[in-house]
């Protein structure tokens, strides 16, 4: 088993052990959509309009509030430090963290989109297209949210500096992603579509170098 | 399930290891590098901790760094394994394969010990041997360690001094040739003490080097070579 697999198995182990960041996650991501509908009132049509948009403005936040964790545990306990005298580059950390803390953090929140669709009353036609949005935009938070995680976790109580940092980072990614969803015009939700895959792709990409390069920095 | 015994782990004074009994820790994948500093000067923050530094160090060594709160034996240690750049000076690993990270020539271990605690004692060794690319056995360095019995329990309940133990495990499973200890003694009682001055002693004699800041007197063998390299710290500069 390489260093990269063992990484990522011993955080998903991590995860289920202690099984209450899963929870908190979706239970925040569910709450928007039960709290909405009651503010917005019982108007279906406007519920249905705004589905998209209240959708990926939820799955935003509960990445940024799940975000701070990702390296903070590690650093604190100095598994970040041992780490680098591994055969893994820490690019490859970082990489095998940000996959870790997707299928923890945005897989519960997809499979939990279903059942957000049904409370927003979102078209069922739309929702296999809500998902595949999702696929792609999950990872471009993810990635923009490791960035901000690198920066503050020297910081003893980073906690909201984080997601506020990559807030308007994350912005494009919002725009995209629920443009992509708007079945008024088809032919600029393709564009949006594009737009948002190559975000995502991008953002995937760099990101590793970029959260190694600023977590060696901060450990000198 | 019988156990061979492991060299030092009840104390320097134990018989060494029969010949022919399995080779625990196993031997090093890489030739022990040499080390060269050269008027070396680190700072932390604003202020120089250390000035004009010199070190020479080379296989069978044992470097220990004396010095008080502040004199810069956790930064030296750092700098030695490339975490952080000096501000001037020279620090030189000589005898390394240029294709090999020189991070896979070392341990380094911290003040910290990098457990974890909700991985048991011996899933926090395998992360380790898997990530080192180590050959040791989980199990072997967690018996030599002195937490035989305890290895299938989370690590979250071992006391202080057993995770100190853990976190020394971890330079078991994976054979280096170049040790870089900060504390090591740091939280344990007088067995676990001889157990870290046992475990230095038989990396020297391997042949590889080890350089260890420490305060508490580590009762190495007599015929292990050491070096005491004493910071003064800031107030006597």
């Amino acid at each position: 088993m390489s260093g990269f697999v063992a990484l990522i198995r011993r955080d998903l182990t991590l995860a289920a052990r202690v099984g209450g960041d899963v929870l908190t996650v979706v239970l925040f991501f569910a709450l928007i959509g039960i709290v909405l509908p009651f503010a917005i009132g019982p108007d279906r049509p406007l519920l249905t309009r705004l589905a998209p948009a209240i959708i990926m403005t939820a799955i935003l936040l509960a990445l940024l509030l799940a975000i701070d964790r990702l390296f903070r545990a590690d650093h604190e306990d100095g598994t970040l430090a041992a780490m680098r005298f591994g055969h893994l580059p820490l690019e490859a950390v970082v990489f095998a963290k940000m996959i870790a803390q997707w299928l923890t953090t945005a897989l519960p929140l997809l499979l939990a989109t279903p059942l957000m669709g049904f409370m927003l009353n979102l078209p069922p036609a739309l929702l296999g297209r809500t998902l595949i949005v999702l696929l792609l935009g999950t990872p471009a938070l993810i990635s923009f949210g490791a960035i901000g995680a690198a920066v503050t976790v020297t910081l003893r109580r980073g906690g909201l500096l984080a997601p506020i940092l990559v807030l308007p980072l994350c912005l494009p990614t919002l725009i995209f992603a629920v443009g992509a969803l708007d079945d008024t015009a088809p032919g600029s939700a393709d564009a949006a579509f594009w737009f948002l895959a190559g975000i995502a792709l991008l953002a995937t990409a760099f990101t590793p170098f970029i959260a190694a390069y600023t977590l060696r920095l901060g450990s000198e | 399930m019988t156990k061979t015994a492991i060299p030092g782990a009840n104390g320097p004074d134990q018989p060494e290891m029969a010949p022919g009994s399995s080779a625990f820790p196993p031997a090093f994948a890489l030739g022990c590098p040499r080390l060269a500093v050269r008027s070396l000067e680190c700072h932390r923050g604003d202020f120089a901790v250390f000035t004009g530094l010199d070190l020479n160090a080379g296989p069978g060594e044992a470097i220990l760094l004396r010095g008080p709160n502040g004199a810069g034996k956790s930064t030296l240690l750092g700098a030695l394994a490339g975490l952080f750049r000096p501000f001037s000076g020279q620090i030189e690993w000589l005898d390394c394969d240029p294709e090999i990270p020189l991070t896979h020539y070392l341990h380094m271990l911290g003040h910290l010990s990098a457990v974890k605690p909700s991985l048991t004692v011996s899933e926090n060794l395998g992360f380790w041997r898997t990530l080192y690319g180590g050959t040791g056995d989980p199990d072997e360095a967690a018996f030599a360690a002195g937490l035989d019995g305890l290895e299938d329990i989370e690590a979250g309940v071992l006391s202080q001094g057993q995770t100190r133990r853990l976190g020394l495990a971890r330079l078991l499973v994976a054979a280096r040739p170049v040790w870089l200890l900060d504390e090591p003694t740091a939280g344990l009682d007088a067995a676990g003490e001889a157990w870290v001055a046992g475990l230095i002693a038989r990396q020297i004699e391997m042949g590889g080097l080890v350089i260890a800041a420490t305060h508490l007197p580590i009762a190495l063998p007599e015929t292990t070579t050491v070096t005491t390299l004493t910071l003064a710290g800031r107030q006597l500069q």
